[in-house]
This record gives structure tokens, sequence and C-alpha cells, in this order.
């Protein structure tokens, strides 16, 4: 009678009664309704419901409406410029509060940085409404530069965190060694800091990229007529009349959220 | 053993491995020190001195304060192994530390060869570091890792290729060359972090406990390997230990530290052989201490016998404790006779080459006798009346306090 040797643990969790059923209920929830957006994105009918058959006609169709292919460049231009700035500014403050000694307020300040995670994304969105409509109408400019900022703040706690547990793993040694190996603060940060938080300043940019490209809050306050983002346009149509062309558009939306999930992936492990 | 100056000579052709570093005048040093060159030249006799450590005083602020470091000097001389031997937190490391430049001194001043450099940033000082978790680059090649304080110095890239094949082969790492960090093994890393720091061919080299992560075995070959690499470089080495065995065999001289002082410096014989103080004898080896009476040049042990000793400077006639390393003393059955002393034995415990026996004096006081083992000597039975302790010529030193 060989009972296989295990390794002797506090506890299974998978002996816990009703995990499997849990399990499988969640996954269930989280991935069929997607499993199915995706499937009726290729429906050749007009229903969301009912299957009539193989069809690329939704993708030919979102390919050729111009206002999908507007909003979808602003969307991709708005959430590389915030994503970008964000994460600059994120790794300046990734870089103070765990390169520093010390010094009094600094939870304060970490509390500060992750604001827009507490705070109800609709409170962000009416006081910058409140704010950025009084300066519209003061300077008269409406250009993007409203959108961008607003992501760029609510983008900063999202690139922010990457970057820190990134920082917080790595051996503050390694900085100690290359200055007594001659290097002047500045090497010491090009040549080994930096390269060694690399892979936490990607996921930080790719996370704020993700976050920018997907708000429809913030952006449906804060823009003003005619900067529809992919978001926001697809809000629209939906209380008009909904056809598998939002199928389609959200199933692109997803390949390209995987697509740079993957490549994060893959960028991340051959740097181990 | 040669005197590490003449060392250095003899092996002239090796030591000249690389060019000597340029690194303060690189660096910009010299105007801030440009007065003291005239200093160096009206003291001939400092260019012994590599390292001096003046009157210097560490305390790291908090609640209590800590005072890490308690008005120690010390020189170092240049070509020197020189090991600063303590138990955890006796302030060594950050002797090290402030030698390196990681930490300012809060009192007193380090000198490199007459220089002040106790304000020097790191990379300004023409000292490397050898750290004990070895702080490699995890995303450079073991090359790129020896190469990097050369690169950081300006040398001309055929220069710093050149330096780096021949510290790869100095460490017996060349065929490994291209490995990143994390594929390389424990000693073998331990290999690539002195060739990183013995690269650009600092004046001092400062180890901080390198070996304490190897078995060992290896630990045993990489402290042969560390004086080979002394020798053939001469580099002055400053090397922290908390082993005491490690320090004796390796050092030229030993410091013993405690609580933020240095009780004792010497080559490592003077260290084992004539402790100053308790601490150090108890520190360095095994040790018995015992209660005796001290008169001019002769002790009487409380337990009976009396001993001619040499008297350290400072101990006055009257109470003393006595220090006798177990392998000084000996036992066998039978009467004491003269300048022997009436013991029990209490235990005895074979350890293949020796025989430790625990004895108990008349005074109650507890012994430790070592004894070598001969073939087809009878072994010593535990619990035996009438046994007698034999101390060997010279096997008593009279401890300070």
């Amino acid at each position: 009678m060989a009972e296989p040797a295990r390794p002797t643990r506090g506890y299974s969790v998978r002996t816990l009664p009703g995990f499997a059923i849990v399990a499988l209920f969640t996954f269930v929830a989280l991935y069929a309704p997607i499993a199915i957006l995706v499937v009726f994105s290729f429906n050749a009918g007009t229903s969301l419901a009912i299957w009539e058959g193989f069809s690329l006609r939704w993708y030919v169709q979102a390919a050729q409406n111009e206002q999908v292919l507007d909003a979808g460049l602003r969307s991709l231009y708005l959430a590389g410029f915030s994503a970008s700035i964000a994460t600059v500014a994120a790794t300046m403050a990734a870089l103070a509060t765990t390169r520093t000694r010390r010094f009094p307020g600094r939870t304060m300040i970490y509390a500060l940085i992750n604001q827009p995670l507490m705070v109800p994304e609709i409170v962000t969105a009416v006081a910058l409404l409140i704010v950025f409509a009084a300066v519209k109408v003061w300077t008269g400019h409406t250009s993007m530069i409203y959108l961008i900022a607003a992501h760029t703040a609510f983008c900063v706690p999202f690139a922010y965190l990457p970057i820190r547990a990134r920082l917080e793993t790595m051996d503050n040694t390694l900085e100690v060694a290359a200055r007594d190996l001659y290097a002047p603060p500045w090497k010491v940060f090009t040549r080994v800091t930096l390269p060694l938080m690399w892979p936490g300043i990607i996921a930080g940019l790719m996370l704020a990229f993700v976050i920018s490209m997907d708000d429809v809050v913030i952006t449906e306050f804060v823009k003003s007529a005619g900067q529809d983002t992919l978001p926001t346009y697809m809000l629209g149509q939906l209380r008009r009349v909904v056809t598998p062309e939002i199928n389609a558009i959200s199933t692109v939306i997803l390949v390209v959220g995987a697509i740079l999930v993957s490549l994060f992936f893959a960028l991340t492990m051959r740097r181990r | 053993m040669p005197r590490p100056e003449d060392c250095c000579l003899s092996r002239a052709p090796s030591c000249k491995l690389i060019e000597k570093p340029s690194v303060m005048q690189d660096t910009g040093m010299q105007q801030e020190t440009g007065n003291m060159d005239s200093t160096e030249t009206s003291r001939p006799s400092a260019g012994d001195t590599a390292i001096d450590v003046v009157r210097v005083s560490k305390i790291f602020p908090g609640d209590p304060e800590v005072r890490a470091l308690d008005d120690v000097s010390v020189a170092i001389r240049r070509n020197e192994f020189f090991t600063l031997l303590g138990p955890s937190g006796c302030g060594k490391t950050t002797l090290l530390r402030l030698i390196a430049g990681f930490e300012p001194p809060s009192m007193g001043s380090l000198r490199l060869r007459d220089k002040d450099i106790s304000r020097l940033p790191p990379n300004r000082r023409p000292i490397n570091t050898v750290f004990q978790n070895y702080a490699l680059f995890p995303h450079m090649s073991v090359a790129q890792n020896i190469a990097f304080g050369l690169e950081m110095l300006g040398k001309p890239r055929d220069e710093i290729a050149a330096t780096v094949d021949e510290m790869l082969k100095l460490v017996q790492m060349e065929a490994l060359k291209n490995r990143r960090t994390s594929e390389i093994s424990g000693g073998q890393q331990q290999r690539v972090a002195l060739a990183r720091a013995l690269a650009p061919h600092p004046e001092v080299l400062l180890l901080d406990e390198p070996l304490s992560a190897l078995d060992l075995k290896l630990r045993k070959e990489m402290q042969i390997e560390l004086k080979r690499l002394q020798n053939e470089t001469g580099i002055t080495f400053i090397f922290v230990t908390h082993d005491q065995e490690e320090a004796l065999t390796m050092s030229d001289r030993v410091a013993v530290m405690s609580a933020g002082k240095i009780l004792q410096i010497g080559a490592p014989r003077e260290i084992y052989e004539a402790p100053a103080e308790r601490f150090v004898a108890n520190f360095i080896g095994e040790s018995n201490f015992l209660d005796a009476e001290l008169a001019g040049d002769t002790v009487r042990l409380k337990a009976g016998g009396s001993f001619r000793v040499a008297v350290p400077d400072g101990v006055a006639a009257g109470p003393v404790s006595v220090l006798l390393r177990p392998e000084h003393a000996s036992v066998r059955i039978g009467e004491p006779g003269p300048e022997e002393l009436p013991v029990q034995i209490e235990n005895v415990v074979y350890s293949g080459d020796a025989t430790v026996a625990h004895l108990r004096l008349s005074t109650g006081e507890a012994v430790k006798a070592r004894m070598p083992n001969a073939p087809g000597v009878a072994p010593l039975s535990s619990g035996a009346k009438g046994a007698a302790m034999g101390i060997a010529p010279g096997g008593i030193t009279v401890l300070k306090d």
C-alpha cells in the first residue's frame, strides 16, 4: 500500500467542501459571456442571440465604419500618450518612495499616489467635469489635452504598483556595488537600476495602457464634442440599435489586449 | 613567513598584472587633496601604511543610539592580509563599510596612503569590495560583470578585454565567461565577485565574510585561493569574518573586535598564544580560565602548582586569571608528581585525532584537556579517581583582566 509521498502543508484548499463547484462556477461566470460575445461576432444575421451561420460581415462593417476607426485611433493615441507620461511619473514616484531614507509623511505620499484606486471613479469624473467645463469656457480651448491630463492622472497608480513591486524585490547592494566599482550616481541608475527595473516599467506601461483604453466613466464626463473613444462610442451605440458589430469591435479589443499581455510575459521571461 | 614587502619584490613580474590605477587622478581627487602631497614627501614612512583609521567612531542615531564603532584606530600596512575578527554586532562590518565609503564616520578620519578619504564617495576611492552576497549584476554576463569597474574608469576597450581575460584566468573561470551570473554555482559566483573587485586593481580589497555562504570543503579551497590571489596581486586585503579559524589560517595580522572596539591587533600566533584579554582568549580557540595569584614572575594556581610566566604590562601582583589552552594540558592516571595537579576525570570524549578529557580540579574549577591520540595507547576511562593533570611548559598565560 504505497501511499504517494506528498509534502505536508498547513491545510489543503482542495479538500474544502464545495471548492470545486465554486471554482467551476467562477470560471464559467467569468468566461462564458466572453465566449458567447466572440461567437456571435461571427454571426451572419443581425441577432445577438440567434445563430444564423458564420460570416465576417460585422468585422468588415466595423472596419469600414468611419466613426469606429476614428474612435479607435483616438483611443490608441490617448492611451499611448497618457500611459507613457503616467509611467514616467510613476517610475520617479516609485524610486522616490523606495530608494530614499524613510522620511516623515512617506506613508501619506504612498496613499496620495494611490488615491485614484480608492476614490470612486464617478466622483473623480464629476469633479473633473466641473473643473474642466469652467476651464473650457474660460479659455475656449477644447483639445485632447483634458482627456490626456485626466487619463494620465488615473493611470499613475496602475503604473506605479508594478514598478514599485519590482524595485522592492531588487537587491539594494547591487547599486552599492556599482558605486563601489567607480560608477557615479547617474551611471548607477542607467547601468544597474534602470535595466533591472525594466520589466516593472514595461508591466506598468502596459497596465496603464489597458486601463486608459478601457475607461468609460471619466472619458464620458471629460470629453468634448467629437472626442469619442472606442468605449464611449460603443456605449453610445448600445443606446441605439445593437448589432454584432459591437461584438466584433469588442473581440478586436480583446485580441489586442491578449497580445499585449502575452508580449509582456514573453519579454519578462526572456529577461529572467 | 616572508614579510609582505619582500614578497611583493620577489614577485615583481606578477605584481604588474595591470598597471597601477589612476582612479584618484581620473576622478579629480587631486584638487581636493593637493595639499596632502607635500605631507607625503616629508613623511617617507607613510609608504608602509595603506589604510590609516584614526580615532573613528560611528554612531547610528535612534532610540537608543547605537555606537557601532567607538574610537577605533588601526594602521593597515600595504600588501597585508588583514583580518577584522569578532562576533556579529562587534562593528567589523561597519568599519569595512566606512573604509569602502558606504557610510561616513561620525568622528575621526580615514586616510589612504596619507590622503584623507573620509568624505570621498565610494566611486572615487581606489578601494573595491567583495560583498557577502556577492552582489553580482544579474542582467550582465560573467565577463560584463568583471568589465564593469574598468568601463566606469573609462579604460580603453582593448585594455578592458585584456584585463577581463586575465582576471578570468586568475580565478579559473575562462570557460564560463559568457554565462549569466544566475547560471553558475555559488562557488563560481564567489570567484566572479573576486575577479570583478580585483579587475580595476584597487589599492585595497575589502572582503565582507565572502566565504560564509560556501560549504566547508569549498571554503577551505577558497581560503587558500584568496591567500594566493593576495600574494599574486600584491593588493592589501582587509577581510571581515567571525570565523576564528579562517582568521588564523589566512591573515598576516588580525584585529579582534568586540562592542565597537578593537581589543587586540597582532599576528595570528600572537593573538592565539598571548591574548591580551579574556574576551580574545575566549573568542579564539578553546580556553580554560583559572584563578591564580601573581607574585613577581610566578603565578600560583589556586588549585596548586607554581609556574613561571611572562607578565604583560599593566598587570599587578595579586589575584589574576590565567589562560590554559586545552592542548597544553594533559592527564594521566596515577598520583600527581611535582608540577602536576590532582584532578578527577568527569568525562572523556573521543574525537578521532584527539581525546578531550573534562576534568575537575580540587578547587571545583572545570578544565578541558585535549590530547592527541597515539596508536596502541589505552583509552582513559571516565570517572576514574586519582588522576594527575600536567601543564606544558609555557602553557600558562596571564590575562590582563
